[in-house]
């Protein structure tokens, strides 16, 4: 009698359950389907859970960047459309000291390392997207960042960016010209949320500690102006 | 040998190894940093050429060459390193590491810079 008793309080449980997997499928298969995707195909290279690497070695034993932060740093339509046609990014590589070799005038990226990332159809590129969107770690740091609009000239933003803070030593700002230990920033407008940019440039060691970028302490007035320079570079920049 | 001589023995040869290995250890932990943040720029293997200078205005110090490195202080080098290029009267495009490094991190990368000139202070 007990157990019947019992049977009677789950199975109204169990049915209402089956009705929002019912009601709301594309939901409920979206959100495992989005996340198995990113366990199955993405985990091997990249954390998705973190916390970033602490130690040196922990940092050159990193094969990708860090991804549980993703929904913070990237803008969705960019990666829909990257991950069905990825280019390098870091024209080195992670960890870029991995990736070189002696040359005859300077040391010398080894393509030969450097491994091509997967591509994903345009379904799976979508719920893959929206699975990293939802990968917010350091909501906190994004909210102490206000980036308002504005422009630019390629000219002045250039001058920031090179002459008044040498952001050029490791960054590409054009396909043939900057450094090459940083990611390219000539697509970053496009790639990347403005208050990410903003917050990183501020501290690059509050995202990743052991970073191999350093924290110039760069003025607030100039990080809105290397913002809107980024943006002004991949031309399609716009805001959040 | 009794038990107790036994340990005394080791404990003074302990003692007396300790400089050795400490300089062992912090060695290797510059020379980790080194690969991590300075390579990018001043080359692996230490000559200036790293994979970022090719479009650079100013050229990379080259920490092989004993005979500009003998003329910087280990507080010139200490400087620039933890505040960057400009601190020393130097180019902008040699960043500050001092958020990066800890002072101890940046005292043994003076050492190790030295290690790579094969050079000390020459205030001559």
């Amino acid at each position: 009698m007990k157990e019947r008793l019992r049977a009677l309080r789950i199975y109204p449980a169990l049915l209402a359950l089956g009705g929002v997997v019912v009601a709301f499928p594309s939901a409920w298969a979206g959100e495992d389907a989005g996340m198995s995707l990113l366990n199955n195909r993405c985990a091997s290279c990249h954390n998705l859970r973190g916390p970033a690497p602490a130690s040196i070695h922990a940092l050159w034993a990193r094969k990708a960047p860090d991804l549980f932060y993703a929904g913070n740093k990237f803008r969705r339509k960019w990666l829909i459309s990257w991950l069905q046609k990825p280019v390098r990014i870091r024209p080195a590589g992670e960890f870029y000291a991995d990736h070189i070799k002696p040359g005859p005038k300077r040391d010398m990226v080894d393509g030969s390392t450097l491994k091509p990332h997967l591509a994903l159809g345009a379904a799976d590129a979508k719920l893959a997207a929206d699975a990293l969107m939802k990968l917010r770690a350091h909501d906190d740091l994004i909210a102490k960042e206000q980036v308002p609009e504005g422009t630019i000239s390629t000219s002045m933003g250039s001058l920031v960016f090179d002459k008044f803070l040498g952001c050029m030593a490791c960054h590409r700002i054009r396909k043939d010209f900057g450094g090459l230990s940083g990611p390219e920033l000539y697509t970053a407008g496009e790639r990347l949320k403005p208050r990410f940019m903003a917050s990183y440039i501020r501290s690059p060691q509050a995202w990743d500690p052991k970073i191999w970028m350093p924290n110039k302490h760069v003025s607030d007035t100039r990080i809105i102006q290397l913002v809107h320079y980024l943006q002004a570079l991949s031309k399609g920049g716009s805001h959040e | 040998m009794n038990k107790k001589s036994f340990l005394i023995l080791g404990a003074i040869t302990l003692w007396t190894l300790s400089p050795v290995l400490a300089g062992t250890s912090i060695a290797a932990s510059a020379k980790d940093n080194y690969r991590t943040y300075c390579a990018q720029c001043h080359g692996i293997a230490g000559n200036g050429r790293g994979i970022n200078i090719r479009d650079m205005s100013v050229q990379p110090r080259n920490h092989t060459d004993a005979e500009y490195m003998s003329q910087r202080s280990d507080d010139d080098l200490a400087k620039a390193d933890r505040e960057g290029g400009l601190a020393i009267d130097k180019s902008v495009l040699m960043p500050p590491w001092g958020d990066t490094l800890s002072p101890s991190e940046i005292k043994d990368m003076v050492q190790y810079l030295r290690t790579l000139c094969h050079c000390k202070y020459n205030s001559q």
